[in-house]
Order: C-alpha cells, then sequence, then structure tokens
C-alpha cells in the first residue's frame, strides 16, 4: 500500500495552498512596515506593554510612523495605554499618532476571550485559533506603510513561536525584565528560545528600577547573552527616558531618520 | 489528510462537503478508478480544529474576507454564527451584507436566540419579508 507522500495526485481541497496563501496575505500585507521588533520577557508583570505603548510613543514623537500590535490576546491592554477611543476601527490611533490592534478593540468590557465552539477538550484547537487571531491581525489589517510595528508579546514563548511561523522567519527581539533574580531566570530561558530561533536581540530594557525589586537581572542577562542594557526604567519615567531608550536601541535611530 | 482507495491503488479524490450545522462535517472522497465512495466525518472538536486552521476541507468556496476567523469565532456579546449560516451570508453581495447580517442578528437577539443557523434564516426571512437575503 503507498504512503502519504506517495499521493501525489492534486488535492481539491489544497490545504497546504490555502495555508501558502494565508502566508503571502501576511507577507503582502506587511510589505509597507520596515521592521518589526518583538517585545518579550519570560515573565508575566514586568511592564511589557506597559514599555511598548511608551516606547512606541517615543518613536512616534521622534517622527516615524509607528504601530503596535497587542499580541497579549488573552489580557490586551494596549488600547488603554495608548488611549484609543473606538473599538471597531482597526488600527486605531492612539497617543502621539500610534496605530494599534488589539483583542481589547474586539471583546466587550470585562469579557475574556472566548471562542465559538464545542467546549470540550477546547485546549486541542484553542492554540490553533489564538494563532490564527494573531495571523488575522498581521495579514488583514491595513497597517499602511510603517517604520516599526511593535509587537507586544504575553508572557512565556508561545506566542512568539506561533510569530516567527507565522512571519517565515524570526523577528528582531527587545527583551523586558525587571531586577530580580526570579525575573532573570524566567527571561533567560525566553531570550534562549529567541537566540535559537535567530531572532536578534536588540537588547534588554529593565523596568521598575529603584524601590523594592532589586537585582542584577539586566546585567546578567547583558553579560549572558551579549546584548546591551538599553535602558533602565524607574518607577515614575519621564518622558526623557522614553526618548533615551529610541536613541538606544540599534537602528531605531536610522529606522526614523530615514522616515524623514 | 488523504484518501486511499487499496484495491485499486488510487488516490480517492474530494467529492462533497456538508455541514448539517451541529458542529460537525461530512465529507466525501470518489475513487476514480471504481468510483467507491467514502465519507470522513468529523465530531464538533474535530471540524473545529481544521477551522481553527482557518482552511476549508474541499477548498473555499468564498474569497477570504479581513479577520473572517476573528468575527466569525470570537464571542463578542452577539449571536453566534454556525459555518454554514456564515457561508450562506458570505453569499449576500458585500455592499448590503453588514445590513443583512444586523438584520438577522437584531432578529435572533429580539427572541433571545443563541445560535443564527440557516433554518433561523429561513424563519426571519418569511417572517420580516426578506426573500432574497
Amino acid at each position: 500500500m503507498r504512503t502519504y507522500h506517495q499521493l501525489t495526485d492534486p488535492d481539491r481541497s489544497g490545504l497546504a495552498d490555502q495555508i501558502g496563501a494565508q502566508r503571502r496575505r501576511v507577507a503582502e500585507r506587511l510589505a509597507g512596515v520596515r521592521r518589526m521588533v518583538a517585545v518579550m520577557s519570560g515573565k508575566g508583570g514586568v511592564g511589557k506593554s506597559y514599555v511598548t505603548a511608551h516606547l512606541a510613543r517615543a518613536l512616534a514623537r521622534a517622527g516615524g510612523s509607528v504601530g503596535v500590535l497587542d499580541a497579549d490576546l488573552n489580557g490586551p491592554t494596549i488600547p488603554g495605554l495608548l488611549q484609543t477611543s473606538e473599538k471597531v476601527e482597526l488600527p486605531a490611533t492612539g497617543l502621539d499618532g500610534v496605530r494599534c490592534v488589539s483583542m481589547g478593540q474586539m471583546l466587550g468590557d470585562g469579557a475574556p476571550l472566548a471562542f465559538k465552539g464545542p467546549t470540550a477538550e477546547s485546549f486541542v484547537w484553542r492554540g490553533a485559533m489564538e494563532a490564527s487571531a494573531l495571523r488575522e491581525f498581521l495579514g488583514d489589517v491595513e497597517w499602511g506603510a510603517l517604520d516599526v510595528l511593535l509587537i507586544d508579546l504575553p508572557p512565556g514563548m508561545q506566542r512568539y513561536l506561533e510569530l516567527c511561523d507565522i512571519l517565515g522567519s524570526p523577528t528582531a527581539v527587545l527583551t523586558v525584565t525587571i531586577p530580580t533574580p526570579e525575573s532573570r531566570d524566567a527571561v533567560r530561558r525566553a531570550m534562549r528560545a529567541a537566540v535559537d530561533h535567530g531572532s536578534d536581540l536588540l537588547g534588554i530594557v529593565e523596568n521598575m528600577v529603584g524601590r523594592e525589586y532589586t537585582g542584577t537581572a539586566a546585567d546578567d542577562l547583558s553579560a549572558e547573552f551579549g546584548a546591551p542594557v538599553l535602558a533602565r526604567i524607574p518607577w515614575h519615567p519621564t518622558p526623557d527616558a522614553w526618548n533615551q531608550l529610541v536613541t538606544r536601541i540599534p537602528d531605531a535611530r536610522r529606522t526614523t531618520d530615514d522616515a524623514r | 489528510m488523504k484518501f486511499l482507495c487499496v484495491e485499486c491503488d488510487q488516490q480517492m479524490a474530494f467529492s462533497e462537503r456538508q455541514l448539517p450545522g451541529d458542529g460537525t462535517l461530512a465529507a466525501t472522497f470518489k475513487c476514480p478508478k471504481c468510483g467507491r465512495v467514502v465519507a470522513m466525518l468529523t465530531n464538533p472538536m474535530e471540524t473545529q480544529l481544521v477551522s481553527s486552521l482557518g482552511v476549508e476541507i474541499g477548498g473555499r468556496t468564498v474569497p477570504v474576507e479581513p479577520l473572517e476567523m476573528v468575527r466569525a469565532n470570537v464571542v463578542t456579546g452577539g449571536p453566534a454564527w454556525t459555518s454554514d449560516a456564515q457561508e450562506r451570508l458570505a453569499r449576500v453581495p458585500s455592499f448590503v451584507r453588514g445590513m443583512v447580517k444586523k438584520i438577522y442578528a437584531d432578529y435572533a437577539r429580539e427572541r433571545g436566540i443563541t445560535e443564527i443557523t440557516p433554518a433561523i434564516m429561513d424563519t426571519a426571512r418569511a417572517e420580516l419579508g426578506l426573500e432574497g437575503m
């Protein structure tokens, strides 16, 4: 009996072609995006979304066209941080002209992300559904020409891996940590995964510096991975802290300068 | 997933897809040599898994709509649309599709209907005098 790969007749379902068309759709849509940066951390609660939103605003103030894709589908916070007004507009426009798309724009106030479908064994398909939502946010939203598209990832590595699969190549990564050794240990795993997948590590932002959280996470990670510490953000940062971060991100200045 | 007619050693060709509306799916495959037909029946979880990939067994019958998976599957508070009801809605001309969808959604909401099926669309069409939508 012949095996799967020996059956080569054209298949009317064309599932592989449908997947290929999805990828082409994403690539075509993002052709006008000059640079994508995933903001990630293996640790929750370190302020990834906060850093993402303020970095996006600083990049926009420096003259760039900036978008933010809120890839934290289950805990979207970007619309609030960027103070977008309307839920239905995709992409919405927030503070300093930053464009953003978030699952938060699709959900009612306080509503958790839920999908229609059989509830039993939903873990089987829910991950695929979330990856498809991410793909549609990337490929179906009219982002227009952007200098930078920041992807605000949820904690852990799952969404980063989905992102790499959808894009077909690893994105550059900006890592966020807090000073504690616990954060360092969690973020280390995420950075290792990013390196293993071929992502460029742009650098490390140490957030919530100067109060209860003590430690040397950023320096430790910098020494281990050879990625620069780009900023140490205090508890109550001024706009200058974000403006300085823009000047320290490799190629960020080039990107915005080129846009002028 | 492919099907082989073992007797003929021939790859079977996709023939037809049916969506009964209960979350299951039936797809038939026919041997091009002997004409034998087999049906693949999937349970709701299996159907959902395929659907969640954004692909359709048997090939797409309507063009891709922006954010169609998100809009069709994310629970936002309005009535749910079964996949066959969505397919039927997709055949409505795009310039009136939004209005037609709202009419059906309002009809369902006013009657406490949580899921719009083709049967619900037929009933609404008859009651509201929407022949042709």
